[in-house]
């Protein structure tokens, strides 16, 4: 049963790269792996109920479906119950619910109560409708929906994602990587990934938060400890000031974009948008949906409910000056 | 009491011309249980169609990644009233319809315990439904936005509070809702006191069909835990209306306390919704096998167990709201027991068919059906059970296609299966074979082709209620083929609407009892008089009819 | 189909058939149903002690309502007494008593009445003001809305009797609404502990 089921899910898509299909069979982090290490069991053990009651019905049915000559006047013996048989069917199934249970009661516990091991990192995730801010608070650095972890590599360096909710309900859901837990308003939830090779992963809200549920993407990306060391110090530094760009700087300042977003150096302290600090460091635009290329970027300024329907960012109809010094200001983020 | 004569005479029913607002008024007015169970199931039927038309669209814009079909607002509309018009317009009218017209003439009564709650329970439903859909023409309020509910089936709050849900759609969805939940309540009600006071002389509660048995379960079930969602409901009213906070965040408030009370309502509501089924399958079996219901004490304790249970199951939809390794570890025992007096159900059906002689018309393919679509959408609900698996099933497609599973490829089906074998008796005329087989064969192809892929995007990842996706992740084929399978169920339902409009009118001629059936609804005429029977029967077994028709090996020298 | 006839000695009832009376099934039912809908009210009511982020709190504002408590509770035995007289065809002990059960329903509304007053007014408590408010409001205003439903019942008895209607004759529905009014001062036993004692 769990060898169709990974044969079916073979299926190449050109574009990601197979390892990356977020398959929950093809786990590459501890919670995802004991996930998926009891979900085989429970296929193996559902596959095998399946394949035994399946051919009883279909046996039975074969076996005793009226062939053209029977006497139709002629009523089979009617037998009312038999309680051998009965309490043997129901004996069996008991069986192997208590199995099922006890195992995942490993895994529940295994899961939820691991103690977080030495060498950790914490990010808190919030949840905002249609996007992810990600704040890692030993480095003081805000970015958003992208989220950057060390791999676990020998010293097992797991991350611990405190999960939070400014608005609605919505779902951290990286399937590779561990199973979905959600970000709830007033309340928060740990969980924990360990990604076992660098890599883009990919995921989704997985909770139902409004118009733009089906666009708040979610990548994580893990990277060799030094790496992402680099990459940590970078994102502390302020803004860059590009003394080249002060004029478009200024008009960035000048416009209402500053209510909303926040850039680290700058009079820009909006807390409603994503953090732009070091915008141009994020792979895409727009919570995942568009890649971060100047063209998109400029489109997205310039009417971003063209793109996004519903998203809380409006268009503000600048003209082509605006536009072209905003982006110009945006893209010196490095 | 000296002796009854069975089949009981029939009066002569006149043949008048009747005016068209005489025959209108007449069913206005009416407090006939058959007519109203009959209006219950024609008003889920015209709900079913419209929900269906739904789905149509939405696996339209799903069909390919980057759908533009429908916008992402419209979309969040569709799933939403598809939803809640499955369960609350087509599934409970369809529990309240099929008890109605069947119960009183299962257990030889004359008519349901309160004939005009019941008319209030009809009108009051149909009033929910119809305010719910009258969000799409007046819903959008003073406040100029919003238009039909956009909140999902579930309203999980607080997407559901002002802040977040602008205009009334919410509010068309909580009242409209709540109202329609006002006539289940009613009709349960009517339905036990029904069982309870009206049943004929000798109808022990032991030789009670297993069709009222399982209705009776379902009424508890109702009257139990309808009134969560009420009371829901009303705190949801009250912070909308008044500025209450019950689910305000900011207040101090919880969003997970709407999620426990919609599924203290929630999930027994799902066994709610399939029970009919249940009720179906355990009549048609028996007589399309020619054998007595196997087990059938074994049949009425499991029922009585899934009803318990499922009372004590309802967080196992929020594995991932971050509860405690215990209750965690709790509901996911308790939703597998559930397992258990299923498993038993699905066991003593096949054991009614073995050693039987089946006859394979369309009700019993029907069955057939059920049986083996219920089987996968069980065993993909113990796979949701183990929470640590559900992890990563929930919210995604897998739930959609493991609940499709239930509530088509069980519950709709087994619906079908009753249709077709009580046709007759509502009408006086069958249902097309012929047609019938297309329609089974077509739906059950559409639906597997439209479900069984679903799954497989659920497991790469695809979450539910998505307006589009992205290519590239491996959910392209499955998303294709799901929707390809859905013409083939629109052209299995149109097969059922053309055979039920022809063979209304020019069917063959039923007689009184054309599936040699058992149970008492076969001893009156088809359609049976307003009164149900001349003459009070009296029973000695379940299966008063066999007794009648075997005298000399009558069921009750075995009780 | 000529063998359908069946033999006498089938027919003989083995025992007396009885059946419960369908109205008390009914009003059974219904008091069942409305006891789901109450308790997810008191359970929100008590998951939500102590939640407020702001005052008015209940040890500052709520008092014990006492004697309203003992009239509502007195009144369940009042309706026993008018109840019995009926049965018995003492009409007259039957209208005296089904009065007192009235003033005693229509002071407890009053006390509600009263403090609700004092509450908003004095106390500057709504169901708008914080969580204590809004289940406090929603919980007690549901058990007083069936105060006022059973309070229509017993009016539209007593009028109906004044006009001389032999209300003997429906003793039954009498009862059902007697067993409703127990219904109604039953949950106010859990109202009153859950909110006057628990939640103080």
């Amino acid at each position: 049963m769990h060898a169709l089921f990974v044969l079916l899910l073979q299926v190449q898509v050109p574009g990601v790269p197979e390892k990356r299909i977020t398959n929950i069979f093809k786990p590459l982090a501890g919670p995802a792996s004991e996930e998926k290490t009891i979900a085989v069991l429970t296929l193996a053990i559902t596959g095998v109920i399946f394949v035994v009651v399946g051919a009883l019905i279909t046996y039975t049915i074969w076996r005793f479906r009226r062939k053209p000559g029977d006497d139709s006047q002629q009523e089979p013996p009617q037998v009312y119950g038999s309680n051998q048989i009965e309490v043997a069917w129901t004996v069996i199934p008991i069986l192997i619910v208590f199995v099922l249970i006890g195992v995942s009661a490993r895994v529940i516990a295994s899961v939820e109560n691991a103690s977080p091991p030495k060498s950790m990192l914490k990010a808190t995730i919030i949840g905002h409708q249609w996007w992810w801010e990600v704040h890692y608070p030993d480095y003081g650095i805000a970015t958003a929906n992208e989220i950057h972890v060390p791999v676990a590599g020998k010293e097992k360096t797991a991350t611990y994602l405190q999960l939070q909710s400014q608005d609605v309900i919505h779902s951290f859901w990286v399937p590779q990587l561990a199973g979905k837990w959600d970000l709830v308003p007033n309340r928060t939830n740990y969980m924990w990934i360990d990604p076992q090779e660098p890599g883009v992963y990919l995921g989704n809200c997985a909770e139902y938060c409004g118009t733009q549920h089906a666009n708040m993407l979610l990548r994580v990306i893990a990277q060799p400890k030094a790496e992402f060391q680099a990459w940590a110090a970078s994102e502390q530094k302020p803004a860059v000031d590009n003394p080249q760009l002060t004029g478009a700087k200024a008009a960035f300042e000048s416009l209402s974009c500053i209510n909303c977003h926040t850039i680290k150096g700058t009079r820009a302290l909006g807390k409603f948008g994503p953090d732009l600090t070091h915008l141009m460091s994020r792979q895409t635009l727009a919570a995942g949906m568009l890649t971060n290329t100047r063209d998109n970027l400029r489109a997205w300024v310039d009417d971003p409910q063209a793109i996004k329907p519903g998203s809380l960012m409006p268009s503000f109809k600048l003209n082509d000056k605006e536009l072209d010094q905003v982006v110009a200001y945006l893209e010196s983020l490095k | 009491m000296a002796s009854i004569d069975y089949p009981l005479e029939r009066p002569k029913v006149q043949e008048r011309e009747f005016s068209f607002s005489e025959a209108l008024y007449s069913w206005v007015a009416t407090v006939d249980h058959k007519r109203l169970g009959l209006m219950y199931i024609v008003s889920a039927l015209i709900f079913f169609v419209v929900a269906g038309i739904m789905a149509t669209v939405i696996r339209a814009q799903l069909a390919f990644p980057n759908g533009h079909v429908v916008g992402p607002d419209t979309f969040n509309r569709l799933f939403t009233m598809h939803g809640t018009t499955m369960v609350f317009l087509v599934g409970m009218p369809m529990v309240a319809g099929f008890s109605n017209y069947l119960v009183p003439l299962m257990i030889g009564a004359r008519d349901m315990a309160f004939p005009r709650l019941n008319a209030f329970g009809f009108w009051i439903f149909l009033f929910g439904g119809l305010l719910l859909y009258f969000s799409y023409i007046g819903g959008s309020g003073l406040s100029g936005t919003g238009s039909a509910p956009d909140v999902g089936w579930f309203a999980y709050a607080p997407l559901t509070s002002r802040a977040f849900s602008r205009g009334s759609s919410t509010d068309y969805w909580a009242i409209g809702v709540l109202v329609a939940g006002f006539g289940s309540i009613a009709s349960a009600i009517n339905v036990i006191a029904t069982t309870a006071c009206m049943r004929c002389p000798g109808m022990t509660l032991s030789r009670m069909p297993m069709f009222v048995w399982v209705m009776l379960v379902d009424s508890w079930m109702i009257v139990l835990v309808l009134p969560p969602l009420s009371a829901g409901q009303i705190m949801l009213l009250l912070d909308r209306y008044l500025g209450a906070h019950f689910f305000d965040t900011q207040a101090g408030g919880s969003a997970i306390l709407w999620q426990h009370i919609f599924w203290i309502f929630g999930h027994p509501e799902v066994y709610i919704l399939i029970f009919p089924a249940f009720a179906i399958l355990s009549e048609v079996i028996p007589v399309f096998s020619r054998k007595p219901l196997f087990g059938r004490p074994a049949m009425v304790g499991a029922i009585v167990a899934i009803g318990f249970i499922s009372m004590g199951v309802w967080a196992h939809h929020m594995f991932a709201v971050g509860m405690t390794a215990w209750s965690n570890t709790f509901f996911a025992a308790a939703s597998m027991l559930v397992g258990i007096p299923t498993g038993i159900k699905i066991f003593n059906w096949t054991a009614t068919m073995y050693g039987g002689k089946l006859r394979l018309d369309t009700p019993l393919l029907f069955c057939l059906g059920f049986l083996l679509q219920f089987l996968v959408a069980g065993l993909t609900g113990i796979m949701l059970a183990v929470a640590p698996f559900d992890w990563q099933l929930h919210d995604s497609y897998f739930v959609v296609a493991h609940f499709h599973f239930t509530l088509i490829g069980g519950l709709i089906f087994g619906l079908f299966a009753g249709m077709y074998y009580w046709f007759p008796k509502a009408t006086g005329r069958l249902l097309s074979d012929k047609l019938g087989k297309w329609h089974f064969w077509l739906l059950c192809i559409g639906f597997n082709m439209t479900f069984i892929p679903l799954h497989f995007a659920g497991l790469l990842g695809m979450p539910r209620r998505i307006y589009t996706y992205m290519p590239g992740r491996g959910w392209e084929s499955w998303n294709l083929v799901a929707s390809i399978g859905v013409i083939f169920q629109i052209a299995g339902i149109l097969c059922f609407v053309w055979n039920v409009l022809r063979s209304a009118k020019r069917g063959e001629v039923a007689g009184d009892d054309p599936w040699d059936g058992w149970t008492l609804e076969w001893a009156t005429s088809s359609p049976p008089p307003e009164y149900n029977f001349e003459k009070l029967p009296v029973v000695r077994s379940s299966r008063p009819l066999w007794d009648l028709k075997h005298p000399q090996d009558p069921d009750w020298k075995y009780e | 189909m000529a063998d359908l006839n069946v033999p006498i000695d089938a027919l003989t009832m083995e025992r007396e058939w009885k059946q419960p009376d369908r109205g008390t099934v009914g009003i059974i039912f219904l008091i069942i149903t409305e006891s789901s809908l109450f308790a997810i009210f008191v359970a929100t009511y008590l998951i939500y002690i102590g939640k407020s982020l702001t005052g008015p709190y209940p040890k500052d504002v709520l008092d014990v309502p006492i004697l309203a408590t003992i009239c509502l509770l007195s009144s369940s035995l009042t309706v026993y007494f008018a109840e019995h007289a009926l049965a018995h065809g003492r009409l007259a002990a039957f209208k005296a008593w089904w009065l007192v059960t009235i003033a005693l329903g229509l002071e407890f509304l009053t006390a509600t009445g009263l403090e609700w007053k004092k509450l908003i007014t004095e106390d500057h408590l709504t169901i708008r003001t914080n969580l204590f408010g809004s289940t406090f409001y929603s919980l007690v205003g549901l058990h007083a809305s069936h105060v006022i439903v059973g309070m229509c019942f017993l009016l539209l008895v007593l009028f109906v009797t004044l006009f001389g209607f032999p209300i003997e004759t429906q003793l039954r529905r009498v009862k059902f609404l007697s067993w409703y009014w127990h219904f109604v001062d039953a949950v106010w036993v859990i109202v009153f502990t859950v909110v006057y004692i628990i939640g103080r």
